[in-house]
C-alpha cells in the first residue's frame, strides 16, 4: 500500500516536473511559434503599411498625370458644361476625401503597430465624434444632392424649343439609323410589325407625315447651337445611345421611346481646332502608326453602351457637328423614303 | 463505424456525456460526418470549399478576357487550353464566349463566392460560435442549405459545357438580350440553366438565411442580449434578413423570365422584331425587370458587403487590442444601412427611361447611404487609433478591406449623382467603382475571415509569412487592376466590349489595358499562395491553441475539437460585452464575454 501511495507521489512528481517542462518548452517555443505575431513582425508590417501608402498614392498621381489629358475633351454641349463643372467639384471633393482618409488609416496603421511593452487605450465611444462624422457628411452631401439634382431636372425635362431639330436614333443589332423630317417638321408613325428588308425602320406606310422622312446611316450632321432632341427607339434588344462628347447617354428599349435633349456648342471643325482635342489626337495617331494603322481625325462618335450581342463592341455611327449653313446643305443631299421607295 | 479518431475528443464526450449524449458522434458514418453533415461547422467548411472551388473558376475567367482586352487578336495557347478550338480557336477568344466569360465571373463572384461563400461559410460558423448555441436552430435545413447550394454551383458549372455556350447577356441578364435564343447564342440552353441554377440558389439562400435568422434570435445563451452581439453578429443577422425580402423579388423575375423565354408571355417583351420576324409579344416592358432585379440586386450589394464589415469589426478590434469604437453606432449603421438598401434599387436605372422625377427620388436615397458608411469607416479608423495593432494576416486584409471600403466608396457618390452619371454610366468608371467597394472590399474580408478563423475551422494554423506575402501581392495588384479603370471610363470605354480596337478615340489607352491585365496576372498567381497555404494547413499548419488571437467572443471558449455541440457541458453564460479589450483595472488585455463582471464593474457595451 506505500509503496503505491510512494509511487503515486512519484507519479505526481513526475508529472508536475513533466507539466512544468511543458509550459517551460511552450513558452520557449512561444516565440518561435510561426503563426505568432512578435514585436518584429509588427514593426516590420506597420512600416510596410506606411510604404504601401506612399506608393499607393504615387501610382495614384503617376496616373492622374499619364492619363488625365487622354480621357475625354470638354463637354461639347451647353448641359454638358455644366455637368463638367458640377464633376470638377465632386471629384475634386472625393479625391481630398481620398486621399485624406487613406492617409489617416495607413498612419494609424504605422504609427499604432503593435508593442509587447505599450497597452492600448481602452476608448468605447465618444458622442461628440460620432456625431461629427455624421453630421459633416450629412451637410455636405445635402449639397451634392442639391447641385446635382437642379441640373438633372433641367437636363431630363422635355425639349420644347420650337426650332430644335428632331434625330430619331433606331438601334438593332449591330447599327445604328437615324431618321429625320422633311419639310412637314413631323417624324411618321411606326409599327414593328411593318419592319422588312426594304422598311428597315418599321415605318408606318398609311402615315403620310412619314413619307419625306430621311433615313442615314453611318453618319449624320447636327446644327451647332440648335436644341437636338433624339428620339430613341430599339427594334430588338436593349441598346443605349452613349455620345460621350456631349455627355449624353439614354437606353434605346424595344417597345418604348425614350428621349434626350441637348444644344451642340462647338462644330466638328472647331473641335479639331481645340489644344487639347489636337493633343489627344497626336497620341492616338502616334500609337496608331506604331501598330500600322493610318491616322485619324477628331470625330464625335455615338456607341452602343448596352451589351447588345456578339457585336456590341462595334457598333457605332459618326456624328457631324455642322455650322447651320452647312447642316441645311448636308440635310439638302439627304432622300425622303417616299422617294427612295418608290425609286 | 465509428470514424473519430482524436482521442480528447472522446475524453470530453465520456467526461460529460450526460449533456451532450443527443450530439453523440460516436456512431457517425463517413457520409453524415463529411458529406450529408448537420453540424454547423462541417456545413461552413463545405461552403468554404465549395467558393474557393468556384472562386478559381472565375478568377481563371477573368484572366482569358483580360488577355482579350490588352492584346486582342493576339494568340494564347493559355486561352486555346481551356476553351479549346471551338471557343478559342488558334488561342483568340470567341467574342461570344468573351461575353459569357464576363457573364459568369460575374455570376459566379456576386453569387457564389461573396454570397454564398461568405455568408454560407461565415454565418454558419459564427453564428452557433458566438451567441453560445450548440447548432443551427435546424440542423436539417442547413444541411438542405448547402446541398441546394451545391447543385446549383453544379449546375452553373455544367452550362459551361453546352455547345451553344453559357449565358452571355451580362449578370444582369436583361432581357430580352436574355430571353430571345436569336439575340445571342448565350441565350439558348445556357440561359435557361442558369435560371434554374438561380432558382435553386435562391431555394438555398432562402433557408440559409431563415435559420441563421431564427437561430439568432432564438438560441442565444443566458445573458447574450441583442446588444452583446458581437458585431460579426449583427451584420450576419441583418443580412440574412435583407436576403429573406429580396431574394424572393429575383425569384419571381426569374420565373417571369422563364415564362416569357419558354410560355410565349410576355412581362419583359414587347415590339420586337428579331431573327427575321416580328414577335407576337405586346404589352411588356424590360424595366420591369430592371426594377424587379435590382430590387434584389442592390440590396445584394450589401447582402455581399455587411458579413465582411462584420468580421472586419471582429478582427480589428480583437487585433487593436481595443473595443470597436462606438458599438451603438456600428449597430444603428448597420440597421440603417440595411433600410435604406431596399430603396436605392433605381441608381442604376436612371438612363434605361425611367422617369427622371423617379431618378431623383434615388439620388437622394442612394446618397442617404453614404453617411451610414461613412460612419463606419470613421469607427473602424478610430478603432484602430492609439490601438496596439497586431498584425495577423486576417488584421492587414481588415485595414485593406478600410481603404478599398473607402476607396471605392467615395465614386460611388459620383454614381449616386444621376447629373454626373451620365456620362460614365456602364463605363469602367463603374467597373472600378463596384470591384473596389463591393469585391475587393468584401473578398478583403472574407480572407480576413478565413485567416483569422481558420483555428476554429481546422484545428490548425495557416503560416504567417505566406499571409504576409499573400496580402501584400493581393492589394498592390488589386489596386493595379482596378484604379486604372477609372481613366479608362472617364475616356469613355464602355463597359463589355470585346476589343476597344474599333474605335480609333480609345487608341491611346492601350498601356492602361496593358497594365491591368499585367496586375491581374500577377494577382492571380498571388492566390497560389494563398491555395497552398489553405490546404497546406489543413494537414500539416501547427496545431492550434485555445484561443490564438486572445479574443473575447465565445468561439473561443470551446475546445479545439469540432465537438458537436460545441461545448462539453454547460452552455456558458455571457456577463459582458464582446469588446472588453485592454480594460482599465484588468490584468489581462482580454476579457472573453464568459467571464462575470467584478463587483462594481460596468459592463463595457452599456453606454
Amino acid at each position: 500500500m506505500n509503496l503505491l501511495v510512494l509511487l503515486a507521489i512519484a507519479l505526481l512528481i513526475v508529472a508536475g516536473h513533466q507539466l512544468l517542462r511543458i509550459i517551460e518548452i511552450s513558452r520557449n517555443l512561444k516565440k518561435t511559434k510561426e503563426w505568432q505575431v512578435s514585436d518584429n513582425d509588427n514593426n516590420m508590417m506597420g512600416k510596410f503599411m506606411l510604404l504601401f501608402m506612399l506608393l499607393f498614392f504615387l501610382f495614384f498621381f503617376w496616373q492622374v498625370n499619364r492619363w488625365m489629358d487622354r480621357t475625354l475633351p470638354g463637354a461639347a454641349s451647353e448641359h454638358g458644361e455644366f455637368i463638367d463643372r458640377l464633376w470638377d467639384a465632386n471629384i475634386y471633393l472625393i479625391t481630398v476625401v481620398f486621399l485624406v482618409t487613406n492617409f489617416i488609416l495607413f498612419l494609424f496603421a504605422y504609427k499604432y503597430r503593435g508593442n509587447s511593452n505599450r497597452k492600448a487605450v481602452y476608448y468605447p465611444h465618444n458622442n461628440k465624434l460620432e456625431m461629427l462624422w455624421t453630421v459633416i457628411p450629412a451637410i455636405a452631401l445635402a449639397f451634392i444632392i442639391i447641385f446635382g439634382l437642379k441640373y438633372w431636372n433641367e437636363i431630363t425635362d422635355r425639349a420644347t424649343d420650337p426650332n430644335r431639330v428632331v434625330v430619331e436614333l433606331y438601334a438593332k443589332q449591330f447599327d445604328w439609323t437615324a431618321r429625320f423630317t422633311g419639310k412637314d417638321g413631323k417624324l411618321g408613325e411606326t409599327d414593328y410589325r411593318q419592319i422588312s428588308g426594304s422598311n428597315s425602320v418599321g415605318m408606318d406606310t398609311t402615315d403620310v407625315n412619314g413619307y419625306d422622312d430621311m433615313l442615314v446611316k453611318n453618319e449624320f450632321h447636327i446644327p451647332v447651337n440648335t436644341e437636338v432632341e433624339l428620339r430613341i427607339r430599339s427594334r430588338d434588344v436593349i441598346h443605349s445611345v452613349y455620345l460621350p462628347h456631349f455627355r449624353a447617354q439614354m437606353n434605346a428599349v424595344p417597345g418604348m421611346v425614350t428621349y434626350f435633349k441637348f444644344k451642340p456648342t462647338k462644330t466638328t471643325a472647331e473641335m479639331r481646332k481645340d489644344a487639347y482635342v489636337i493633343n489627344l489626337m497626336k497620341g492616338i495617331n502616334k500609337q496608331r502608326e506604331q501598330e500600322g494603322k493610318e491616322p485619324v481625325e477628331f470625330d464625335y462618335i455615338l456607341l452602343c453602351n448596352k451589351i447588345c450581342g456578339a457585336s456590341h463592341y462595334n457598333m457605332q455611327m459618326n456624328v457631324v457637328v455642322d455650322t447651320e449653313a452647312d447642316y441645311q446643305a448636308w440635310l439638302a443631299k439627304q432622300k425622303a423614303v417616299k422617294s427612295v421607295a418608290t425609286k | 463505424m465509428a470514424t473519430t479518431t482524436n482521442t480528447a475528443l472522446e475524453k470530453e464526450h465520456l467526461a460529460h456525456h450526460d449533456h451532450v449524449h443527443d450530439h453523440d458522434d460516436h456512431e457517425e458514418s463517413f457520409v453524415s460526418k463529411y458529406i450529408f453533415s448537420m453540424d454547423h461547422k462541417m456545413i461552413s467548411r463545405q461552403f468554404l470549399i465549395t467558393a474557393v472551388v468556384m472562386a478559381v473558376v472565375a478568377m481563371t475567367m477573368s484572366i482569358i478576357f483580360r488577355l482579350q482586352l490588352a492584346w486582342p487578336g493576339e494568340k494564347f495557347a493559355f486561352v486555346n487550353a481551356i476553351l479549346g478550338d471551338k471557343w478559342g480557336k488558334d488561342g483568340i477568344l470567341d467574342p461570344n464566349m468573351y461575353l459569357a466569360l464576363v457573364t459568369i465571373h460575374g455570376t459566379i463572384m456576386v453569387f457564389f463566392v461573396l454570397t454564398g461563400g461568405l455568408s454560407g461559410t461565415f454565418s454558419n460558423l459564427l453564428i452557433p460560435y458566438q451567441i453560445g448555441a450548440r447548432d443551427m436552430a435546424s440542423g436539417f435545413i442547413n444541411m438542405l442549405s448547402y446541398w441546394f447550394f451545391f447543385l446549383s454551383t453544379i449546375i452553373m458549372l455544367a452550362s459551361l459545357f453546352l455547345n451553344d455556350g453559357p449565358a452571355s447577356a451580362g449578370w444582369t441578364i436583361y432581357p430580352p438580350l436574355s430571353a430571345l435564343p436569336e439575340a445571342i447564342p448565350g441565350s439558348k440552353m445556357g440561359m435557361t440553366l442558369w435560371l434554374i441554377s438561380m432558382a435553386i440558389f435562391i431555394v438555398s439562400s432562402l433557408l440559409g438565411s431563415l435559420n441563421y435568422i431564427i437561430t439568432v434570435i432564438n438560441l442565444r445563451t443566458k445573458g447574450m442580449k441583442m446588444t452583446r452581439l458581437p458585431l460579426s453578429i449583427w451584420a450576419f443577422f441583418i443580412t440574412a434578413i435583407l436576403g429573406v425580402l429580396s431574394f424572393p423579388v429575383l425569384l419571381s423575375c426569374a420565373l417571369l423570365l422563364i415564362f416569357d423565354r419558354s410560355f410565349n408571355t410576355s412581362f419583359y417583351l414587347s415590339d420586337i422584331y428579331i431573327g427575321g420576324r416580328p414577335l407576337d409579344n405586346i404589352g411588356g416592358s424590360p424595366i420591369l425587370f430592371e426594377h424587379l432585379f435590382w430590387f434584389l440586386g442592390h440590396p445584394e450589394v450589401y447582402i455581399v458587403l455587411l458579413p465582411a464589415l462584420g468580421i472586419a469589426s471582429e478582427v480589428i478590434a480583437t487585433n487593436s487590442r481595443k473595443p470597436i469604437f462606438g458599438y451603438r453606432a456600428m449597430i444603428g449603421s448597420i440597421l440603417a444601412i440595411g433600410f435604406l438598401s431596399f430603396i436605392v434599387w433605381g441608381h442604376h436605372m436612371f438612363l434605361t427611361g425611367m422617369n427622371p422625377f423617379l431618378g431623383s427620388v434615388f439620388v437622394f436615397t442612394t446618397l442617404l447611404i453614404a453617411i451610414p458608411s461613412a460612419v463606419k469607416a470613421f469607427n473602424y479608423i478610430t478603432t484602430m487609433w492609439k490601438g496596439n495593432l497586431q498584425y495577423t494576416p486576417a488584421m492587414l486584409f481588415a485595414i485593406g478591406l478600410v481603404s478599398s471600403f473607402i476607396t471605392g466608396g467615395v465614386t460611388g457618390i459620383i454614381l449616386a449623382d444621376s447629373t454626373l452619371d451620365i456620362n460614365v454610366h456602364d463605363t469602367y468608371f463603374v467597373v472600378a467603382h463596384f470591384h473596389i467597394v463591393m469585391g475587393l472590399s468584401a473578398i478583403f474580408g472574407m480572407f480576413a475571415g478565413v485567416y483569422h478563423w481558420y483555428p476554429k475551422m481546422f484545428l490548425r494554423m495557416m503560416n504567417k509569412k505566406l499571409g504576409y506575402l499573400h496580402f501584400w501581392l493581393t492589394i498592390i495588384t488589386a489596386y493595379g487592376v482596378f484604379f486604372p479603370m477609372h481613366f479608362l471610363g472617364l475616356a469613355g470605354v464602355p463597359r463589355r466590349y470585346y476589343t476597344n480596337s474599333n474605335f480609333p478615340m480609345f487608341d491611346n489607352l492601350v498601356d492602361v489595358n496593358e497594365i491591368v491585365t499585367y496586375c491581374a496576372i500577377i494577382g492571380a498567381l498571388a492566390q497560389g499562395v494563398f491555395l497552398f497555404n489553405f490546404f497546406y494547413s489543413m494537414f500539416r499548419g501547427e496545431k492550434a491553441p485555445q484561443n490564438p488571437w486572445k479574443s473575447n467572443t465565445l468561439e473561443w471558449t470551446t475546445p479545439m475539437a469540432n465537438l458537436h455541440g460545441n461545448w462539453p457541458g454547460e452552455l456558458p453564460e455571457v456577463h459582458r460585452w464582446a469588446y472588453d479589450y485592454s480594460k482599465p483595472g484588468q490584468e489581462k488585455d482580454f476579457v472573453p464575454q464568459n467571464v462575470p463582471l467584478a463587483d462594481g464593474e460596468e459592463d463595457g457595451g452599456s453606454h
